[in-house]
């Protein structure tokens, strides 16, 4: 269709010169040698100044690693990585550890502003009601390459007993906690980039919500890698206790380059009893160029444990960047009566590869969960959305509905929808719909008589697409996503 | 200044306008009238520029511009407005949204100043209260799950907000009620004066009763047979085509 041709001229025209995030920083940094052997990881543990019983982790974890297999079962071709030609540590000189902002280096603080990401807490001035304009606040950690340089709002938090800090700092301050979760949702060995991480995990964020405590802000963490040829693990825990809610959100760019590199994250959430978690993440890693030169590798665990009866788990994710995504979300439903929610947009554009999707495995009784997937690809892109939906035994009168819905920009990309059902148990229902669609000629010349311009009018469509999804991010990151949408396809998106 | 001179346009190679001459002066409301594809949505989309035709010959100036040059959107933006035959539907996108969206894109081509939200709503709201229609439409997605004569009063809602300098009805009056008929010739009605010109496409009389046109042609196999006043459509309605186009194949 010509109208829709055209779009796809304009998509190919953007190349990975639209990608305002891929800026360097210059500092000083402390590099660990490349390559991977017991020697990097008691390198890391020292560095972090870990006890005992985390290097021991680590160590077995590398034991694990070392017997099993780079998976190559999710849709993407990629060239073998050499895991020995990656830094599996790098700092900055100045600026490491938990400080007060006025000792973070000066550079740091203007690479994050020149982000957007607020690491001054600013607006709390005694007396001064926000007006509704102001941005709400929001707690920051912010994770350059493998360390965390900055976190905001501890003290306001720490006053309701909410613990909000690099993971590094929790193994120090709250070991009893980081070891009684750490690993319990993802173990060490559960597969092979989990079990990479969990040797060489560097820093990440830590969350803790005491019993009963509605966290008063969101909470948020920002990575960003910008050294060459390093590989960034992190490693974040979300704790919710009986009762406790919290609303929590991740962002991330790097610097655009020629090659490839490495983001291999474990996240675990634990929600107790009647405990809420909502977990956000705005993926905008660098996509690699026009022609799949450079981007990153995002090979991620994520996965939510609804401990507690009643709990609930919601994975928001926008997915906008990497050149290859491994990642799906999950939700163990053990508690009876728990809720496990997946959000998904997958935007891939140029060579960009996606394999996504979310886990529902149902084992209490009365468990829920629902999945919306929208999947947008264009140029010569290819995105799977891969799910599966397991109801156990006890899982009586479990429901799952999942919608999976694909656009299809031009007629060089690829989507594809992979739904894994298994249900053990009779009373289970599961429900499940797909569609794929193209960007209609007609849609694009309707609203083009009505004024707007080619990228408008993408931008429009898209953001109709998405619109179930979007409207579960928080409010000002919705607002965010929908201009990230616009500039990942640009013109064919807004 | 509407000026179609000798207009011919393809689809895939088959002729579908051939040789059509049609002028609207400003301030002027002309119908065209004329069988089942005869070309009336045909030369519908070729002047507010959709792909897939190609104009073979002839020209179009509006106010001066050569509108054939120009994008859909810069034509909107010069004032063209088209009431689609059949309204589009955009799932996901707030119908509000959507106008607001198109009426600031026009008023940024123009150099005008953009509408906040407060500002938009106030005016929709009162648009949408002339047109008889509900403020849930405003909400609504764009033509999602409208009936027929809902989505026609949705063009016409859309012409009241964006104010065109031209507005071509296609058959904008098919599927409406007769009390939703008397309600958009009442909005077609309100826009006229000098700045107004419309091209209305119907194939009824009876839209022709409320909104008096200055003038009424008859487009069959690609060109304007006929032309004349309001008494025209009359003719048509009590003597149909036929004998009219027969005429011009023996005049062939
Ligand atoms: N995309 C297309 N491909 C091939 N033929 C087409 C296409 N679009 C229109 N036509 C043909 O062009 C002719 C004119 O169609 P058009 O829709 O302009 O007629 P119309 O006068 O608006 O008719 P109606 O009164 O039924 O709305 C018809 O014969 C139609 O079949
Ligand atoms: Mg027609």
């Amino acid at each position: 269709m010509p109208a829709v041709a055209e779009t796809l001229d304009t998509v190919r025209a953007v190349t990975g010169s639209t990608y305002k995030w891929g800026f360097e920083t210059d500092l000083e940094m402390d590099i660990a040698p490349k390559g991977l052997s017991e020697d990097t990881i008691r390198l890391i543990s020292a560095r972090k100044e870990e006890p005992e019983w985390l290097l021991a982790w680590r160590l077995k974890a590398f034991a694990a690693w070392k017997t099993m297999a780079e998976p190559h079962w999710a849709k993407a071709t990629y060239p073998r990585i050499d895991y020995q030609d990656i830094h599996y540590y790098a700092a900055p000189k100045k600026g490491g550890g938990p400080k007060s902002l006025d000792e973070v280096d000066p550079e740091l603080l203007r690479t994050y502003e020149k982000l957007g990401i607020p690491l001054r807490e600013q607006a709390l001035l005694a007396g001064v009601e926000p007006s509704p304009d102001d941005r709400l606040p929001m707690a920051v950690d912010a994770v350059f390459d493998s360390v965390s340089v900055a976190t905001t709002f501890q003290e306001t938090l720490a006053k309701q007993g909410v613990i909000f800090c690099p993971i590094s700092e929790a193994v120090r301050e709250h070991p009893d906690l980081v070891r009684e979760y750490l690993g319990s949702v993802v173990p060490a060995g559960d597969n092979f980039y989990a079990a990479l991480n969990s040797a060489v995990f560097t820093d990440g964020s830590f969350v803790y919500i005491p019993k009963g405590v509605k966290c008063p802000m969101e909470l948020s963490t920002y990575f960003r890698i910008n050294a060459r040829n390093t590989g960034q693990f992190e490693r974040t825990l979300v704790i919710a206790a009986e009762g406790a809610s919290v609303s929590y959100l991740e962002g991330c760019t790097a610097p655009m380059r020629d090659e490839n590199q490495l983001h291999a994250a474990v996240v675990e959430l634990i929600a107790l009893d009647d405990a809420k978690i909502k977990y956000s993440t705005v993926q905008n890693w660098y996509p690699g160029d026009a022609n799949g030169k450079g981007g990153i590798y995002n090979f991620v665990t994520k996965r939510g444990a609804c401990r507690g009866a009643r709990s609930r788990i919601s994975w928001t994710q926008v997915e906008t960047g990497s050149a290859i995504t491994w990642k799906y979300p999950s939700c163990i439903l053990q508690g009876d009566g728990s809720v496990g929610e997946f959000y998904s947009v997958a935007v891939t554009n140029n060579c960009q590869q996606a394999d996504t999707g979310t886990k529902m495995i149902h084992i209490g009784r009365n468990t829920n969960s629902t999945i919306i997937a929208k999947t947008i690809s264009a140029g010569r892109s290819d995105s799977t959305y891969r799910g599966l939906v397991r109801m156990m035994p006890k899982a009586q009168n479990a429901r799952n509905f999942t919608q999976c819905d694909s656009l299809l920009i031009g007629d060089q990309c690829g989507a594809h929808t992979v739904p894994y059902i298994e249900s053990r148990n009779a009373t289970a229902k599961i429900e499940h719909e797909a569609t794929t669609s193209k960007i209609a000629e007609d849609q694009m010349f309707y609203c083009r008589s009505r004024g707007l311009s080619q990228e408008d009018a993408v931008g429009l469509i898209v953001n109709g697409f998405c619109k179930d999804v979007l409207k579960e991010l928080p409010m000002e990151f919705a607002v965010e996503a929908q201009k990230l949408l616009a500039i990942s396809l640009e013109g064919s998106v807004g | 200044m509407l000026e179609i001179r000798g207009l011919t346009a393809t689809i895939d190679d088959k002729t579908i306008l051939n040789g059509i001459d049609l002028t609207i002066p400003p301030g002027e409301i002309h119908a065209v009238m004329g069988p089942n594809g005869a070309g009336k949505s045909t030369l519908s989309y070729v002047l507010s520029g959709r792909e897939g035709y190609e104009v073979t010959a002839g020209s179009v100036t509006f106010y001066g511009q050569d509108l054939l040059a120009m994008e859909p959107e810069e034509r909107a933006a010069a004032g063209l407005f088209l009431a689609f035959q059949y309204p589009v539907e955009l799932p996901g996108v707030g119908n509000a949204n959507f106008l607001r969206t198109a009426l600031n894109a026009i008023h940024r081509r123009r150099g005008e100043p953009e509408l906040d939200a407060v500002q938009f709503l106030k005016l929709a709201r009162g648009e949408v209260k002339k047109l008889a229609m509900s403020e849930d439409m405003l909400k609504r997605n764009v033509n999602v799950g409208f009936s027929g004569g809902e989505k026609k009063r949705n063009e016409v809602l859309q012409m009241a907000v964006l104010k065109p300098k031209l507005a071509i009805l296609d058959e904008t009056d098919s599927g409406l009620d007769i009390d939703a008929l008397r309600i958009v010739a009442d909005g077609v009605n309100a826009q006229r004066g000098p700045g107004f010109s419309s091209l209305i496409i119907t194939h009824y009389q009876r839209l022709l009763d409320y909104i008096v046109p200055d003038r009424v042609h008859v487009l069959a196999e690609g060109r304007i047979l006929r032309s004349g006043g309001p008494e025209l459509a009359h003719e048509l309605e009590a003597r149909g085509y036929a004998g009219l186009v027969g005429e011009s194949a023996e005049a062939a």
